[in-house]
């Protein structure tokens, strides 16, 4: 795996922890986010994403490990930070009951904005997040993903250095979040370093650098090419005229960490190296008077995120 | 302190506030309300209590005395009784509210300057017995003096002038509207702060705003700002009711009034403010502005004098704004004082605002844990 080297880094965390009482939220985990970069972030719900992110703009202070954000060290020069940083929270928390354009000036005065510059930008804003029809509309009153866009351009309202968005496009359609990640990537490609927790694997596969989190463990990370790349030779893909009868077949078969049905075919991965399970496989099949064939196919994003929070369950166990 | 994010936080609350279509009533509701309520309903004389007379003495001198006591209007005879102790039998009957009883002896007690005439109270109800201490101020033949009977709870009253006697249920408008300012502006001010940050936290803005470079002096600050505007309004809406319902005057000067407001008026904002910190819900918020309300209201002055409470209570009341803001604005209002004259209290409010506005700036954290 390549590491990037330590001065591209805009994000670095070692050994961060925060428990909220018995429960162990984020445990001792390690990140490298280089710089102009979008870091996908990944996990279960409760997976300690959220926490994990507020510990890095210095809302939280962690438990335990250090943090070194843009050359500061976190939380004690927290508030340095702020002047550097955007923050979009999982929660919408712009201000209900001011206009879109209220909330935007709001945040261009805190964020300090030249004066003189901050008309334009909004305006530019504005245009750019298509909200000239509704600028003076409450908040409030906005769709969710209407409030989703409000509150990115409330948050590169400054241009800052560094984004964290928190599962920033949850109520976006699909043909809006596509959009949406155009932004990303023109932010990106503007020097902006993105952090972005989603639960898409689509959103996921765009991101330069991705990192998966299960009941606070940091159980992966990379690029989503070497990330799928480790999973090569295990996942497989069954075509049987009952995939449902065949599924049954599969559950619990020994080396087989998951079946999902995909149409008529269904997709299934393993555990260990391929010639032992897919023979299992094939066995499992047979005993149960299935016909079937199965072929090798390319692993995806949603195999390692399966992958990699599956481990860390058995690690568990064990 | 950056003036523009200062500025930019008081933007924020008015446009948020001109919104708040309920709020914006009630800055204007409350004290209009209030002021009506108690200038009118605690003004009101009590009239036509009924009364029983057992006058046992039956001579001119007697009837006359009786008859005075009529004329004043606050009684009115329903029955005639031989002896007192009929009188106690309806008044615990509460056929009547006030018993006048004249001893066989009236002559005789009137020339030696003894209390010549009993009037009998229904204790029970405070505004009788308000209307009766009323009553015992009337002089009867000029040497005639009243005691009220051991049904009443208040001490005999002491022989009759009118201008020494002093008692806090019959206070008229005129000594209630001043006060009533500082009770209305302890009211909502603590109340507006009171839920500003909790609110904020409640709506989930509060992780955006400290997220962003804005400093806690400053977001303190400017959520205080725009209500001392709101809450010098009230004081304009109560001063000019006061004036035009009730003839309340001014003696001392105007400007002194709003001064001493604006004092009343931050101490209680930054009152507010610390109880926002403190609160982890509106609701509770608004347990906590009761629980500063009702003591401010019973201990500063505004319903009994200060002068009969005890010692702790007093040095109690001593901690509230509203004490030393009624004893200004009475100075200021009624007695034409100078507000240089009272330092005391004006300093006594400065550094409650500033020990409450440095204490919620300390317990405000840019955290969420
Ligand atoms: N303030 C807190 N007090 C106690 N427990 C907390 C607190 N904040 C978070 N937790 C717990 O920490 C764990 C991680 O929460 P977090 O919000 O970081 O998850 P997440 O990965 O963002 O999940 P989601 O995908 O649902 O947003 C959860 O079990 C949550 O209940
Ligand atoms: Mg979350």
């Amino acid at each position: 795996m390549n590491t990037p080297a330590e001065g591209e880094l805009a994000i670095r965390a070692r050994g961060l922890t925060k428990r909220f009482g018995a429960l162990v939220a984020v445990d001792h985990v390690d990140l490298a986010v280089p710089r102009r970069n979008v870091y996908g972030f990944l996990g279960p719900n409760g997976s300690g994403k959220s926490t994990t992110i507020r510990m890095l703009c210095g809302l939280l202070t962690p438990s335990e490990g250090e943090i070194d954000v843009l050359g500061l060290a976190i939380p004690a020069q927290a508030e340095a930070l702020r002047k550097r940083i955007g923050y979009m929270t999982q929660k919408f928390s712009l201000f209900e009951d001011l206009t879109a354009r209220e909330n935007l000036e709001f945040l261009a005065d805190v964020q300090g904005v030249p004066r003189a510059r901050a008309k334009r930008r909004i305006d530019e804003l504005v245009e750019q997040y298509h909200f000239a029809d509704r600028q003076k509309q409450l908040a409030g009153t906005m769709s969710g993903g209407q409030k989703q866009r409000l509150a990115l351009a409330c948050a590169v309202i400054d241009e800052p250095e560094l984004l964290f968005l928190d599962e920033p496009t949850s109520a976006v359609d699909p043909e809006s979040r596509r959009d949406f990640w155009e932004k990303l990537f023109e932010l990106a490609d503007a020097g902006t370093t993105l952090l972005v927790s989603t639960h898409y694997m689509d959103e996921a596969e765009r991101c330069h650098r991705i990192a998966i989190l299960d009941r606070g463990v940091l159980v992966a990370d990379g690029t989503p090419a070497e990330l799928t790349a480790g999973l090569a030779g295990r996942t497989l893909l069954v075509t049987a005229e009952d995939p449902r009868h065949a599924q049954r077949a599969l559950v619990g078969v020994e080396g087989v960490l998951s079946v999902a049905q995909i149409g008529n075919s269904l997709r299934v991965l393993t555990a260990d190296d391929l010639g032992d399970a897919r023979e299992r496989v094939g066995d499992a099949l047979a005993s149960s008077g299935q016909k079937a064939g199965i072929d090798e196919t390319t692993p995806n994003l949603e195999d390692v995120f399966v992958s990699a929070t599956h481990d860390g369950e058995r690690e568990r166990a064990a | 302190m950056n003036l523009r994010r200062l500025w930019a936080v008081v933007l924020k609350e008015l446009r948020q506030m001109r919104r708040d279509r309920i709020t914006l009533a009630m800055i204007v509701g409350i004290p209009v309300m209030q002021l009506v309520l108690f200038g009118y309903a605690i003004n009101l004389n009590v009239r036509g209590l009924a009364a029983g007379i057992a006058d046992q003495a039956n001579t001119a001198g007697s009837r006359a005395a009786v008859m005075d006591l009529l004329a004043t209007g606050v009684v009115a005879p329903v029955v005639e009784t031989r002896t007192p102790d009929e009188l106690v039998a309806l008044l615990r009957r509460g056929e009547i509210s006030v018993g006048i009883a004249v001893p066989p002896d009236f002559e005789q007690r009137k020339a030696q300057g003894r209390e010549a005439v009993q009037v009998m109270v229904d204790g029970s109800d405070t505004s009788v017995q308000g209307a009766a201490a009323q009553l015992a101020q009337m002089p009867l033949d000029g040497s005639a003096r009243l005691r009220e009977a051991p049904l009443a709870s208040t001490p005999p009253a002491a022989p009759i002038d009118v201008v020494a006697f002093y008692n806090p249920e019959r206070r008229s408008a005129v000594n209630i509207v001043p006060g009533l300012i500082g009770v209305i502006l302890t009211m909502t001010m603590v109340l507006f702060t009171g839920v500003s940050i909790v609110r904020e936290r409640e709506r989930g803005n509060m992780e955006l705003l400290i997220a962003t470079p804005l400093s806690r002096t400053e977001l303190m600050v400017g959520k205080v700002l725009p209500f001392i505007a709101i809450g010098l309004v009230q004081t304009t809406v109560i001063l000019a009711l006061g004036l035009w319902l009730f003839t309340v005057p001014v003696r001392g000067s105007v400007l002194d009034v709003y001064l001493a407001a604006g004092l009343l008026i931050l101490a209680n904002l930054t009152l507010g403010l610390m109880i926002s910190t403190k609160a982890q819900s509106q609701f509770q918020a608004m347990q906590m502005t009761f629980f500063v309300f009702l003591p401010s209201i019973l201990l500063s002055g505004f319903m009994f004098p200060f002068a009969g409470m005890p010692q702790v209570v007093r040095w109690l009341a001593e901690v509230l704004p509203l004490t030393h803001f009624l004893r200004l604005i009475r100075g200021i209002m009624l007695r034409g004082a100078g507000l240089a004259e009272m330092w005391i209290d004006v300093a006594a409010l400065l550094a409650f605002t500033a020990v409450m506005m440095g204490a919620a700036i300390l317990r405000f954290h840019k955290r969420l844990d």
